[in-house]
């Protein structure tokens, strides 16, 4: 058994803890980061990037094939496309290849001692790894939990045969033929819509009365329209019931109440995500907890000194941005900086067709809080450059204070706006007021003017409607 | 475009009259429908007058600390014609006024724009109230300040809330910071320095009420202060016996609830102590009642609440209602009826009471009790010096009407009761 000690030890290599390794690293800490399987966790190897990856291939795919059937309004046509999906997955392999590299090679420059392995508490200073090599002890004077969060599963869907996580969805080497997406979350719909465009006869199940229950209904709306065109049939208000007896099809309990068979050679669950709070010694150093997950105040700490926790594990949202964020802080207050929590804008961006986009508080949420507001859209239909993506689906929308017009809140639905997020993040970070963004020259022509007219239209005077 | 005139609203009962102790308003400013606009006090309760439109304010008709007539008109708004003012460019153009301007009748005066972006060294002065469309930060809302800006103070150790900002929606820019630094940095480096000018600051309100009756009482009535040392061993252990073993719902006692059933037991054999003198009709009134009235340090001064029939409430409940009426009290909420109709009072300073004080009798009454501090001294138990929880009860009466003998017994009684505290709960 062979022991090690350092300052800081990282256990978890995904978004939120190689961050933290790097900043750590950078701001000379003695680091080291465990990591069960490849650096970058969920987000670069099963989650964020592989599905961006996909995503694009499918809409690449869904172009040429409406362009070789003629319909395309570009007057462009050619002969059917083919496509070799283990290619594609291969493609995307790569990619998760070069970025995980990519970010062993950072830890290396940062100078991180990285230990491959499951990590488990022995008590609050000490973790030991099972490597391949045999047990590690490590020995720190602090520890962060950056154990990140699994997927759901059903019970009465257990992963496994053709019950696929996001994991296996993204490892397919077959387009299904037909796909049943249980839960109408942001994960499924996602997927859902690619494999739709990649001729996929796809049919989602969300128990909720619509679909991405977490915005509101006006801001799905172009999303579950361009689903219908897609072909992608909706069941809301719809439970899954489990498999057919001879596994070839969902049974779903609709919204009517009647039972119906919905074929299906793969079925794709994707409920949500739950925090990895299991299997690595929590209960060695009883942590205090917010419901699933571990409780954190407004430096990340833990209830027990000198363990900090970051990422999925400590709460909502489950975002890789929120944790990279959490993971540079922690680093900087474990090297001795005055830092705190203090964001006021998480942006979260949902890469369905269209993308919708949010920052800040909702109207709905600021009315919750007892702000009185201001707010208004403004449609791509009336932007001259989404009419040349063929894009005019959408709008941008602007919530401010109607006293003093401070931005609170600023979401989007539309072919690639989730480009527009770093300006709405920027906005609500500065404390923009309305008066800002309508007094900043946004380029011509670029979707970002609708952000401007947003803005304008607030104020009573937008020019393009 | 239309005129609004807003008077003085009927107040309070049989009310004829109050005093306008804070405009929330200047002229010019523009509200919406109940934004507060001005303050008045009757008699002791502040009531706050809301706009009943939206508007700009066109005229101020009294000065803080004049007495306003019930119905004569107190502002004017001027309201639109067409729907709610439009609230832009012109709030921004207007320089932003210097906290310290006094609601000054001055016509509205059309403010030239502001042609130049205030000049850096601004900082150093006094830092400006936020544009008008900026309205100052209610307390507990969270300062707008970019990131690098939370940085910087974060790691300066300066708490952004502290800062009024003055950028636009009040937000805190880098020169608002540099300003605050700057000022919190010159105290300790400016050495000693001579200060000039003299602050005036106009006695109203709360203020000049305690002000008023403290005048009455120490000039009417002969003080004589009496100054006893109480043995409070037992009773603390009583208390914290009480405290530990309290039911959860049940607040935690204080001794203002004990001393307020020991002065029930007192007054009692003693009912000249507990009593109203109406000098100049020359009459007692003794009450059978006992009102207790306890005073409370509020954020505008003095108040005295009073906890009424002490005589039909149990320790417990004279705890709920001492707290009752002291978070009221802090908190402004207390009514008229609450802050009025005491019989006899305690004055009560924690543990800042010190070791005798000389109090004040609330006029009209006859006696109040002053509660000094709690120390251990040592005392002489006959054959050793042993530590006891020693406090002093500094009372005074009135001279006229109570002679020296009988604030004595009255003292002498309260000592024995808290001296011994089951006497306290025993009846007859």
């Amino acid at each position: 058994m062979k022991e090690i000690s350092c300052k800081l030890l990282i256990i978890g290599a995904g978004p939120g803890g190689y961050i933290c390794a790097i900043r750590a690293g950078q701001l000379g800490i003695d680091t080291v980061i465990v990591e069960a399987v490849k650096p970058g966790g969920t987000c670069l190897n099963v989650g964020c990037i592989p599905s961006k990856a996909m995503i694009h291939a499918a809409d690449e795919y869904l172009k040429v094939s409406e362009m070789a059937s003629g319909t395309s309004p570009l007057g462009i046509s050619l002969s059917a496309p083919a496509l070799d999906l283990a290619r594609t997955v291969a493609w995307k392999d790569r990619i998760v290849g070069r970025l995980t590299t990519g970010v062993a090679g950072l830890l290396k420059k940062a100078r991180v001692k990285s230990v491959q392995g499951w990590a488990r508490f022995r008590d609050g200073k000490t973790v030991e790894v099972d490597t391949e090599t045999g047990l590690q002890v490590i020995r720190a004077e602090t520890i962060v939990i950056a154990t990140g969060s699994v997927p759901v599963e059903l019970p009465f869907l257990p992963f496994g045969g053709s019950v696929i996580s996001s994991t296996g969805a993204l490892a397919l080497k077959q387009v299904p033929q037909a796909l049943a997406v249980v839960g109408g979350g942001y994960i499924g719909l996602e997927l859902g819509t690619a494999f739709a465009k990649l001729g996929a006869k796809v049919t989602v199940i969300e128990a909720l009365p619509r679909i991405l229950p977490q915005y509101d209904a006006e801001l799905t709306r172009p999303v579950a329209k361009r689903l219908e065109a897609l072909g992608v049939k909706v069941l809301t208000g719809a439970k899954a019931k489990g498999l057919s007896a001879k596994g070839d099809a969902l049974l779903v309990e609709a919204a009517d109440g009647s039972e119906q068979k919905i074929a299906a050679d793969k079925v794709l669950v994707t409920v949500g995500r739950k925090p990895l709070v299991e299997g690595w010694g929590l209960e060695e150093i009883d942590l205090d907890r917010d419901g699933r997950f571990i409780r954190i105040d407004e430096q990340c700490r833990t209830s027990m000194r000198g363990i900090y926790a970051i990422g999925d594990v400590t709460g909502e949202p489950m975002l890789a941005h929120r944790a990279m964020a959490q993971g540079e802080m922690v680093a900087e207050i474990v090297a001795g900086h005055k830092r705190s929590w203090d964001k006021r804008s998480i942006p979260a961006v949902c890469f369905t067709d269209p993308e919708v986009v949010t920052a800040g508080l909702s109207p709905d949420e600021a009315k919750a809080l007892g702000i009185e507001i201001k707010s208004s859209s403004f449609p791509f239909s009336a932007n001259g450059r989404a009419m040349t993506l063929l894009g005019e689906d959408g709008f941008v929308r602007i919530v401010a204070r109607a006293d003093n017009h401070l931005v609170l809140g600023i979401q989007a639905v539309g072919t690639g706006v989730s480009e527009l997020s770093s300006a709405f993040s920027l906005a609500i970070e500065m404390g923009a007021r309305l008066e800002d963004i309508a007094g900043t020259i946004h380029a011509h022509p670029t979707q970002s003017e609708a952000f401007l007219e947003a803005a304008l239209r607030t104020l009573g005077h937008a020019l393009h409607i | 475009m239309g005129e609004h005139v807003i008077k003085l609203p009927d107040v309070g009962e049989g009310v004829a009259e109050a005093e306008l102790v804070e405009w929330h308003v200047k002229i010019g400013d523009l509200v919406r429908e109940d934004t507060v606009i001005a303050a008045v006090m009757t008699d002791k309760a502040t009531v706050e007058i809301p706009s009943p439109v939206d508007g700009e304010i066109i005229w101020l008709g009294a000065e803080i600390g004049e007495t306003v007539a019930v119905g004569s008109p107190i502002v004017r708004i001027k309201i639109a014609g067409d729907g709610p003012a439009p609230v832009e460019p012109k709030s921004e153009a207007r320089q932003p006024a210097p906290a310290a301007v006094e609601a000054a009748p001055a016509p509205a005066k059309k403010a030239e724009p502001a042609a130049k972006p205030p000049a850096p060294a601004a900082a150093l002065k006094p830092v400006p109230r936020a544009t008008t469309l900026g309205l100052p930060r209610p307390e507990g809302e969270r300062p707008v300040a970019s990131p690098a800006v939370r940085l910087r103070a974060k790691e300066a150790g300066i708490d952004l809330r502290q800062i009024p900002g003055t950028g636009p929606a009040g937000r805190v820019t880098h020169e608002d910071l540099d300003g605050f630094a700057a000022r919190g940095a010159a105290v300790p480096v400016a050495g000693l320095q001579a200060r000039t000018g003299v602050e005036e600051i106009k006695v109203i309100g709360l203020r000049r009420r305690i002000a008023e009756k403290m005048a009455l009482a120490k000039s009417r009535i002969p003080h004589i202060t009496y100054v006893e040392e109480i043995d409070v061993t037992a009773l603390e252990e009583l208390r914290a016996r009480l405290n530990a073993t309290k039911k959860p719902e049940r607040p935690k006692l204080t001794l203002l609830p004990f001393l307020m059933r020991a002065l029930v037991k007192a007054v009692a054999e003693q009912p000249q102590l507990n009593a109203i003198y109406d000098d100049d009709a020359g009459i007692i009134h003794r009450h059978a009642g006992v009102h207790i009235g306890m005073a409370a340090q509020t954020p505008g001064g003095l108040m005295v609440p009073v906890v009424k029939h002490a005589e039909a409430r149990d320790l417990w409940d004279c705890a709920v209602e001492v707290n009752r009426l002291a978070e009221a009290a802090k908190a402004g909420t207390a009514t008229r009826e609450e802050l009025t109709g005491s019989t006899i009072t305690i004055t009560s300073l924690g543990a800042m009471g010190g070791v005798a004080t000389t109090p004040v009798i609330n006029y009209p009454e006859v006696a109040i009790v002053g509660v000094n501090k709690i120390m251990i001294r040592p005392m002489w138990d006959g054959s050793q010096f042993v530590p006891r929880k020693m406090m002093n009860l500094s009372s005074s009466f009135d001279h006229r009407v109570i002679d020296g003998w009988d604030a004595a017994v009255f003292v002498q009684r309260l000592k024995a009761l808290l001296e011994a505290p089951a006497m306290i709960f025993v009846e007859g």
